[in-house]
């Protein structure tokens, strides 16, 4: 069987030895310890494993390991590199835009995709974008109004 | 007190029915060489229980057979000589936000900032019993329980301070983690006024509380806490954890429902590099050094099973009618009657008639079950996401039949729970294979397992039936729940005339409890019926609610609601548009919503435009969050209310998957506009679950009133409504 032995993860070239068939998620989670997403449904269905490959939103339950070749991924930890908070994740903690926080890592992730294709994204936008992402705790519209904070904040930055 | 008194005195109100399944057996006792050790330094406040209410919610009132009821303690403060505070108790958090909430009511009465107060929470060797994470009980009872022993603590450290300035007490205030002297100006800080103390002290429960109106750090939005850890991926859900040298479980699942094994071939599996395969019983599980290889075994067991026939979910509610049970594992039939339903029928001019049905539904958290187990020196230490960590000490306790000492359950934040993780199966499993494998284990249900083998909200059917005056004048009331539960089955109106009675039945699937418990059910029935009679009136539902309804919160939070709302004032703009209003006394909350749906008229598919939910739960604690638990406890409730259903065959779920069990997502969401009704001069009563309990029944008015079809079960439109 095929065998993967490198990852980019975070901007860091991890070395692994993994089956190539092993789910990415697996391999973040079990064999680099970056638990950060979150196993929910192992089927793509509520995007709690979300994770950004080359800057896409990804579901890493169903996204084999030997897919990923030499593209970078981006988990929740490594959002926000230098240890600040990310302005989406500065707005989901100022909304209150969690409960208990196991759909964070893969709302914020899919939403930082959005942000960067949509930079002033509607709600209609954002509740679109984000239909994959389920929350069962029901913090919707707190989300919403979060990534509207987000892209506000990430505007004045860049302006 | 009225109301309180008559909701809480009614016979089949028992509010945690389906909660208290199993005793707890635990014993602790206050023990102050135990207490100091494990606290070090510093001052210590115990909480300790004289009424026998809050004892039972520790666990102190199944005690009995004549033994006198020994003090109990349900909380421990402790200010070391860090200044550090701590404070152990056995709830847990599971997204509720009470880890902030009872941060609030303890940095309230010691005078502290939150931010210095650290929280221990649900660890069976380090915090004082505690039954369990459910009900609704956090804020009405335990946080004042913290809020004494924070306030107890505030006074020994003015007794401290004018032992050292060698003054009187009085006059001498407590602020900002300070004790100062207004008329010197001298301060001084509590981790000064702690330094070579070692007190511990039992408190009693009469302590005075600082009232509502006074609050500064309670009352006020406060975020919640460490919560840089959940949106940096930093805290650790059970499933995040590691242990060195832990191996990964996986479990064999029957297939059906009560399945028992007819024979096993675990040759392969044995075989594969580090595996270990249990076969104890029915019970067949393996570790393996990775979550993969532990698939692998899986996946390479041969196994027999051997089940017999089982009731599908097509015939359920005839079912649960014929099956009426007296015991049924629970406490029997609840009955009662006030007046006479004789009088009230003759007495009345119109009557009317329903059944209700409400399905099965999952609690689905995002977090399925999960434990990682260790065995050290004949001592069991479990992680687990649970809502009742002495209750899964006492399962291990039994299985592994050890002492309760030796088994050491704790609990991290947990990735939603709804009333769905009252059980401890995922420990006991990781820690058999933990104990075979002589390896810590972790083992993660897949989502399918928690679907199939946690536990489901009850099914249940409801006959209802109202007679009424020409004038709207509800004379007699008629509620029979089949197996749904009691939970708010009583009614808030003023009816002279009832008899209401749960019938506990044989329910064909393992069920539990679930957020807010039979309170949605039987809402559902009661204000959807409600609904009906004021159409039999040609009455406005408001104003037919309100002519029946005495309890002046409850009237005031209708009253609220509808005007947010626009009640009065509603008019259809377009076709296949509606509105409905609902509500209810639950738990020692009060809440009303109103609902604006939108009926398609070519499809019959329903949407949820609008929802105005006002809530009155006594004195507010956490404006925001209690906003946020309000905004979500409407969302989980539409899927409840409109599709989620749990589908049935032989012993098996035919639905157990995302992709076949719909929850509600961002497009199922309408706009949601919360009414807080704080009453700074009542108790504060919790509110994860009341503000649930309307959405259902004022959907399904507001479906009447944009379609004439009234729509008797949960969920309502799967697959939309016929048109």
């Amino acid at each position: 069987m095929t065998r993967v032995t490198q990852l980019q993860v975070n901007g860091t070239t991890y070395r692994v030895d993994v089956d190539a068939e092993t789910s990415l998620l697996s391999v973040l989670r079990h064999h680099l310890d970056r638990t950060g997403a979150k196993y929910g449904c192992g089927e793509g269905q509520c995007g709690a494993c979300t994770v950004l490959i080359d800057g896409l939103p990804r579901r890493s339950c169903i996204t084999q390991v030997g897919a990923v070749g030499a593209k970078h991924i981006v988990t929740i930890e490594g959002l926000s590199p230098n240890g600040g908070l990310h302005p989406l994740q500065r707005a989901f903690l100022d909304v209150d835009a969690l409960q208990c926080g196991y759909c964070t890592s893969g709302m914020i992730l899919t939403a930082a995709a959005l942000l960067e294709t949509n930079p002033d994204p509607t709600e209609q936008e954002i509740a679109h974008f984000m239909e994959g992402n389920i929350c069962r705790c029901g913090t919707y519209l707190r989300i919403i109004i979060a990534i509207r904070q987000a892209a506000k904040m990430l505007k004045e930055v860049r302006s | 007190m009225n109301r309180d008194a008559r909701v809480s005195s009614f016979p089949g109100a028992e509010p945690e029915r389906y909660e208290l399944a199993s005793p707890p057996t635990h014993r602790f006792q206050p023990c102050r060489r135990e207490f100091l050790k494990l606290a070090g330094g510093g001052i210590a406040v115990a909480c300790v229980l004289k009424d026998l209410g809050a004892a039972q919610e520790s666990g102190g009132g199944r005690r009995g057979f004549g033994e006198t009821l020994p003090q109990e303690v349900s909380a421990w403060l402790h200010i070391g000589e860090d200044g550090v505070v701590t404070v152990y108790t056995g709830k847990v958090e599971v997204g509720q936000n009470t880890r902030t909430a009872l941060t609030q009511a303890v940095a309230e009465e010691l005078r502290v900032p939150p931010d210095s107060i650290r929280m221990i929470m649900g660890d069976t060797d380090l915090t004082p019993f505690d039954m369990g994470t459910f009900g609704s009980r956090s804020t009405p009872v335990m946080s004042p329980q913290l809020r004494r022993a924070a306030a107890a603590t505030r006074e020994m450290l003015i007794d401290l301070a004018a032992d050292n300035w060698k003054i009187k007490r009085a006059g001498l205030v407590a602020i900002e983690g300070k004790i100062t002297d207004p008329l010197t100006r001298r301060t001084a800080a509590y981790a000064e006024l702690v330094k070579g103390q070692k007190l511990a002290k039992a408190i009693p429960a009469e302590i005075p509380l600082t009232p509502a109106s006074e609050w500064k750090v309670m009352g006020k939005p406060q975020p919640k806490v460490e919560g840089r850890d959940f949106v940096t991926g930093r805290h650790r859900y059970v499933s995040d954890l590691k242990v060195p040298g832990m191996l990964y479980g996986k479990v064999l699942r029957p297939n059906a429902f009560g399945a028992t094994l007819v024979s096993l071939d675990a040759s392969e599996a044995k075989g594969m590099p580090g595996v270990t395969v249990v076969e104890d019983g029915d019970f067949v599980g393996v570790a393996a050094p990775t979550p993969e290889a532990a698939t692998s075994a899986l996946a390479a067991l041969r196994a027999e099973w051997k089940s017999s026939p089982q009731p599908s979910g097509r015939e359920l509610f005839d079912d649960l009618k014929r099956n009426t049970a007296e015991e049924a594992g629970w406490e029997g039939r609840a009955d009662h009657a006030v007046g006479s339903m004789d009088k009230g029928r003759a007495e009345a001019k119109h009557k009317l008639q329903a059944t209700y049905t409400v399905a099965y539904i999952a609690h689905a958290p995002l977090e399925p079950r999960a434990a990682v187990a260790e065995w050290k020196d004949g001592k069991l230490a479990v992680w687990i996401s649970t809502q009742r960590p002495f209750g899964v000490r006492t399962e291990l306790a039994q299985v592994f039949r050890l002492p309760e000492d030796q088994v050491r359950v704790q609990v991290p934040d947990a990735g939603g729970a709804y009333g769905g993780k009252h059980t401890g199966e995922a420990a006991v499993e990781a820690a058999r294979l933990a104990r075979a494998a002589g390896r810590p284990v972790k083992l993660q249900w897949t989502r399918e397992e928690e679907f199939a083998w946690a536990y489901f909200r009850p099914a249940g059917v409801i006959d209802v039936g109202g007679w009424l005056r020409e004038d709207g004048t509800i004379t007699a009331w008629e509620f029979h729940n089949y197996n749904s539960g009691a939970s708010a089955i009583g009614t808030p109106y003023d009816i002279p005339n009832q008899h209401i009675q749960f019938h506990p039945a044989r329910s064909p699937l393992r069920q539990g409890s679930y957020r807010a418990l039979a309170a949605t059910a039987n809402h559902f029935a009661r204000e959807s019926h409600m609904d009906d009679l004021a159409q039999l009136m040609k009455m406005d539902p408001l104003e037919f609610r309100l002519k029946n309804l005495k309890d002046a919160r409850l009237r005031a939070v209708f009253e609220a609601a509808a005007q947010k709302f626009g009640w009065a004032g509603r008019r259809k703009s377009s076709k296949g548009q509606g509105f409905g209003i609902a509500g209810g006394i639950e738990k020692g909350g009060c809440v009303a919503s109103c609902a604006e749906v939108s009926v398609d008229g070519g499809t019959g598919s329903v949407r949820i435009v609008r929802v105005v939910t006002a809530f009155d739960c006594g004195a507010v604690v956490n404006p925001e969050q209690l906003r946020n638990q309000i905004e979500g406890a409407n969302v989980m409730g539409i899927g409840g209310a409109l599709f989620e259903a749990i589908e049935f065959d032989n012993g098996c779920i035919l639905n157990g998957r995302f992709s076949r069990y719909r929850l509600p997502r961002f497009s199922d969401v309408p706009s949601i506009e919360v009414v807080l009704v704080d009453r700074k001069d009542q108790t504060s009563a919790g509110a994860g679950e009341t503000p649930m309990v309307g959405l259902a029944p004022a959907v399904g008015n507001a479906i009447f009133d944009a379609s004439g079809a009234r729509l008797r079960s949960l969920p309502m439109a799967p697959k939309g409504i016929k048109v």
